[in-house]
């Protein structure tokens, strides 16, 4: 079984983030993680590795560093990696990602393709689902519990009602929550033996993705202004006179919050 | 009066060395085990790097992983903080013929310096003493440079293992044969988790300790071998804040006096500093003693203190606070140097080896050019022929660095630092008599006395503190989280400390920690208290060890991620 | 503008969120509703009552599982046929993956987390907060039919009183969309929502005084149909489930209401709740720094407001 988990490198979370003014993007200057509930995706490909076998390659789109960020994976236990990098796709949107994301993963020829449901920067959730689309596959996304059987995969998709216990055949594509698992910790032999598994980065051409349909050029969606949020509005603070309780119902009634 | 001291941990030193566990089979071997991605680490890497690359054949005998570099931090550079301002010279030696110091992430040359002894409402500006002259050296983020040197390092074919903890130096047969790196994935009680990851023995042919300030193997190794220098060790904390500012700073300041109170009784000993990175950014930082007295003292409130003086509002003022971190210090000096700086099959490096000049205010070219002498003393003993663990197979290291200009420059500040204890004006006097001299008079040995053996006193010192306001003065939970702390809360404790002590001692330490890692808890009756630990805050500084208790590693990856500091 | 809002359903109910994007669509210019799956037809009729001229209607089985590949094939095919230049949903698990399906499969626009939608100069701008909700970011779409995923609960349904008429279409569907089946559906289990998916959350910090002290706390909670969260100092204590803490190093929660009680409010704790919609705050200490960034603050006693909170919320219901 080939699985192919999209990753993504993300600002750190404890990085100061801002909004680069003249760019009107996220400043992905400094320091790069990997996308948490990616890792819970890793995770779970790994899983499915130990109990039949195959392999697990990551893939990615981002500037050349985020490659840093993928051998955290590797030491986990993933086999390779592929890293998408090129200027022109730079900016993309959603569509543009969706393209550029599916030429690399048709490259792989991935039975699974795995995601994380949402990336802590961009929190769409939305990726997995138009890649599935894209490539004409099956689609499970919100996957809390997973597994495969034969040539076949079924996945417990948690959603505001319940649960949806899902079938779809392979090839298919599955998002998985952060309820999935907890992931594993790289062992000291695994960070050892990342840096010398295969890390290729591949350029647009290479995958034979017309530039114009990624990055700003392809990008269908503009930020067109940055501004401050509305303020919360009036605070009150009151001492409780023993009307307190009183008060905040009313506060929370005339909110229509209950 | 109540005293640290009295109070010790269930945990000495030799708790952290062991025999070698894991089967022979499932022992990771490298070649040179480098404990620390600091600047001492990573220069001893690059310099083995070099020669390595120079001697293949050599390389060759040392397996897969001739050199590998461990890191408790998420990456190199993540636990790195100092001022910084860096005499380049080790720098150019490390990278002679390779780099010069334009190709290395700085912040250019000092554009110019002052000193000033402040009082609360004046500053007097004073000629920089010549021990803090800093002509032609250059300001950089120490934790930048952290990174910088592990990629260098890198290219060289070194294996740096970050988030991997070194938690016991691990010797058999009275020679250092690795060290044994810490688990991951323990619940709060030690219970493996779900995703628990035993440590692995690392054996090596020669295993380097660079661990910096407070090195827990360090000074195992140090009480091991018997290595304990004629005073015993102190340490200062420094708490730094970067701030981008409205406006460039264009020179470099010290300052002494005020905040701190002068009168030698009180134990306050220390300065500011205040570099520019660059047009934008402006680094500062307060170092203070740990042998201060008064219970409420806290470096962190101290450098808020001195934050409303009207010098440096004038400076930060429009500006907004982008970085914070805290790391103690060491500062004994000359006699308080180990003995020796090598053992059979180990060899210490950097500011854990006591490696700093207070005087100068400067320690970092001392660990890089220990590195190097360091990696050149393993790499003989690695020829063909030679037992690195061979009793007085590294001794040409401590001959190394004893011929160095550190040596000479320590040993003529060797009684500066202890003069300040009879107070700011005496120690003043005698420290310019010790330039003036080089050191020759006063001669002697004056002693140093444990940080944690300064009985303790009440003096109302937080009264002075300001109020935090969350924009311009910090309360410590702030700092913490502008440290970029996100140490996983249900570990276990990684700090070794007595949580039933008098409330004096209980108290130091809630003022001392800059993290709010501790906390007096409920009085026990018998005239103590319980001490209340919260230890993800911590960032790691080390000020416990000196203050009475014990820093271990935490899990790896734990702690703060410093990447402007 | 001539949009098409994506009506989800519920057994027998229209979703409330997507009739407020509805509404909000109305208010901007023509707007239909589209209702997909068996029964939809009489589902259809009721978005007149919320601004839409139109109401669509496909009833094929095809569609009868909330699976969202075969409803992007429905749209799309729809959006083919009306010439809608926008269309619309109201963000939940199975809205957001049917618009980014219809994203990929038109090469449209998708602008999501969209908090308002207004008409600039004729330009629809979709306003976005990011960051945290620190930045307010301007949206914007190049070409057409523009999507939007508009932030779960922001436009309430405005009932208008009108009439839709209802037009019936069929579907074909793609190959693909239709191999994902739906073995079984589990509803939530009644012992109240988790502390991610819960409107209503009542937390407590060590200005409790006491970990008994959480049972009052369990009580409100419960009265309100919303979780119970906890602070780091108490989790540290003991006084709570690790499972329950709110903060840096816990759950990030975004409940329409926080109930702060004996929380100071610092940064670790903040960053985990700040974009909640509404924030009360209870703590004895008025200078706690929650009091700096609630809605509502009570300087008082836990011990007394709550539970009679509690009991005035019960008398209600």
């Amino acid at each position: 079984m080939k699985i192919a988990v999209c990753v993504k490198q993300v600002p750190d979370a404890t990085v100061h983030k801002r909004i680069d003014p003249v760019t009107k993007r996220l400043d992905r200057s400094g320091e790069g993680a990997l996308n948490p509930t990616d890792l819970n995706a890793v995770e779970e490909a790994l899983r499915i590795k130990e109990g039949q076998g195959g392999e697990v390659v990551l893939v990615s789109l981002g500037p050349e560093k985020a490659m840093e960020s993928l051998r955290k994976a590797l030491a986990m236990g993933a086999d390779r990696a592929l890293l998408l990098s090129d200027e022109a796709a730079a900016g993309s949107d959603l569509v543009g990602t969706t393209v550029a994301l599916a030429s690399a993963l048709e490259r792989v020829e991935a039975d699974l393709v795995l995601f994380g449901q949402a990336s802590s920067d961009g929190d769409g959730a939305v990726l997995s689902a138009a890649v599935a689309d894209r490539l004409r596959r099956p689609l499970i996304s919100q996957v809390a519990s997973l597994a495969v059987d034969g040539d076949s995969v079924t996945g417990k998709r948690q959603t505001e009602h319940g649960y949806d216990l899902i079938s779809a055949p392979l090839p298919a594509v599955i998002a998985v929550s952060d309820a999935i698992n907890e992931p594993r910790y790289p062992s000291l032999k695994g960070i050892m033996g990342a840096k010398s598994k295969l890390q290729e980065t591949v350029a647009l051409t290479d995958l034979g993705v017309d530039a114009e349909r990624v990055g700003e050029a392809g990008a269908q969606t503009t930020v067109l202004d940055l501004g401050a949020p509305p303020s919360r509005g009036d605070q009150v603070k009151i001492e409780d006179d023993g009307s307190a309780a009183q008060k905040i119902l009313d506060y929370v009634l005339e909110r229509r919050l209950l | 009066m109540a005293r640290p001291l009295d109070f010790p941990p269930a945990f000495g030193p030799l708790d952290a060395i062991g025999a070698p566990t894991d089967a022979p089979e499932e022992r990771i071997e490298v070649g040179v085990l480098v404990v620390g991605g600091g600047p001492g680490g990573l220069a001893c890497a690059i310099r083995l790097g070099q020669l390595l690359e120079e001697h293949p054949e050599v390389r060759e005998r040392l397996g897969e992983v001739p050199v590998a570099v461990l890191e408790k931090g998420k990456q190199p550079g993540s636990h790195l903080l100092s001022g910084a301002v860096v005499d380049p010279r080790s720098l150019r030696e490390l990278f002679r013929g390779r780099l010069t110091v334009v190709d290395l992430p700085t912040y250019g040359e000092v554009p110019g310096e002052a000193v000033y002894v402040l009082s609360r409402r004046s500053a007097l500006r004073i000629p920089a003493p010549p021990t803090m002259r800093n002509h032609r050296n250059v300001i950089v983020s120490v934790s930048q440079l952290g990174r910088f040197l592990a990629e260098q390092a890198e290219a060289l074919g070194v294996t740096v293992l970050p988030e991997t903890a070194a938690t016991k130096l691990l010797v058999a047969h009275g020679r250092v044969r690795g060290v044994r790196t810490g688990d991951r994935g323990r619940g709060r009680n030690g219970e493996p988790l779900s995703t628990f990851e035993a440590g692995s023995d690392l054996v090596a042919g020669v295993t380097v300790l660079a661990e910096g300030t407070q090195g827990l193997l360090t000074s195992a190794a140090i009480e091991r071998f018997g290595l304990q220098g004629e005073n015993p060790q102190i340490w200062a904390l420094g708490v730094k804040e970067v701030w981008r500012v409205a406006r460039p700073l264009r020179r470099i300041v010290h300052t002494m006096g005020w905040p701190l109170r002068t009168l030698g009784g009180y134990g306050e000993f220390g300065g500011s500093f205040i570099y520019p990175m660059g047009e934008e950014l402006v680094s500062i930082g307060f170092v203070a003693g740990l042998e201060a007295r008064d219970v409420e003292f806290s470096v962190h409130d101290v450098l808020q203190e001195l934050k409303t003086h009207r010098l440096v509002w004038k400076i930060l003022a429009g500006g907004e606070r982008v970085a914070w971190g805290a790391k103690a210090i060491t500062e004994g000096g000359f006699f308080s140097l180990p003995r020796r700086f090598s053992a059979p099959g180990l060899l210490l490096v950097g500011e854990g080896a006591g490696l700093v000049n207070v005087p100068r205010l400067k320690g970092i070219h001392y660990a890089i050019e220990s590195g190097r002498l360091a990696a050149e003393a393993a790499f003989r003993a690695l020829q063909r022929g030679e037992v690195p663990s061979r009793v007085g197979a590294l001794d040409s290291y401590d001959e190394a660095v004893r011929q160095t200009r550190t040596w000479k420059e320590l040993y003529e500040v060797r009684n500066m630092r202890q003069a300040f204890d009879k107070g700011f004006y005496v120690g003043g006097a005698l420290a310019s008599l010790m330039t003036v001299t080089k050191g020759r008079m006063p001669n002697g040995r004056f002693p140093t006395h444990p940080n944690a053996a300064a009985p303790l006193v009440k003096t109302d010192r937080a009264s002075r503190y300001p109020k935090p306001d969350g924009k311009y003065v910090f309360d410590k939970l702030s700092s913490v989280f502008a440290s970029g702390n996100r140490t996983r809360d249900d570990q276990p404790s990684h700090l070794r400390v007595a949580t039933r002590v008098r409330r004096p001692v209980a108290e130091a330490w809630a003022w001392m920690c800059p993290a709010h890692v501790y906390e007096v808890g409920p009085d026990l009756g018998d005239g103590t208290v319980s001490v209340t630990i919260t230890p993800s805050n911590c960032v790691q500084c080390g000020a416990i060890t000196a203050k009475g208790g014990r820093l271990t590693p935490p899990e790896g990856g734990s702690g703060p991620e410093y990447t402007l500091t | 503008m001539r949009s098409l809002v994506f009506l989800e359903h519920h057994g027998e109910e229209l979703e409330k969120g997507s009739l407020g994007v509805l509404s909000k669509a109305a208010s901007l210019g023509e707007a239909a509703g589209v209702v997909l799956g068996p029964g939809a037809g009489a589902l259809a009729a009721r978005a007149g009552a919320f601004g839409a001229a139109k109401a669509y209607a496909c009833e094929d089985e095809a569609l009868s599982a909330p699976l969202p590949q075969p409803r992007v094939d429905a749209l799309s095919a729809l959006v083919e046929k009306t010439g809608a230049d926008t269309v619309l949903f109201g963000a939940s698990v199975l809205a957001a993956d049917v618009a980014a399906g219809l994203a990929a499969r038109l090469d449209a626009g998708l602008n999501w987390d969209v908090t308002d939608l207004v008409l600039s100069g004729g330009d629809l701008v979709g306003k976005r907060p990011a960051l945290g909700d620190t930045v307010l970011v301007d949206v914007g779409w190049t070409s057409s039919p523009r999507l939007a995923l508009v932030r779960a609960g922001v436009f309430d349904p405005v009932e208008s009183g009108g009439s839709a008429e209802v037009e019936e279409f069929g579907a074909s569907f793609s190959d693909f969309s239709t191999l994902a089946t739906l073995v079984e559906q589990t509803q939530e289990e009644a012992s109240g929502p988790s502390i991610e998916e819960a409107d209503i959350i009542v937390a407590g910090g060590r200005g409790l005084g006491s970990p008994e002290a959480f049972s009052l706390l369990e009580e409100l909670a419960g009265a309100l149909g919303g979780a119970v969260g906890a602070t780091r100092a108490v989790v540290d204590a003991g006084w709570y489930p690790y499972s329950t803490q709110v903060g840096q190093t816990g759950k990030t929660v975004s409940p329409k209401l926080y109930v702060a009680c004996g929380i100071s409010g610092a940064i670790q704790h903040k960053v985990g709740m700040q974009g909640s919609g509404t924030i009360v705050a209870i703590n004895k200490d008025p200078n706690a720094p929650i009091f700096d960034f609630c809605d509502l603050g009570i300087v008082g006693d836990i011990h007394k407001i709550v539970p009679k909170l509690t009991e005035l919320v019960r008398n209600r219901q």
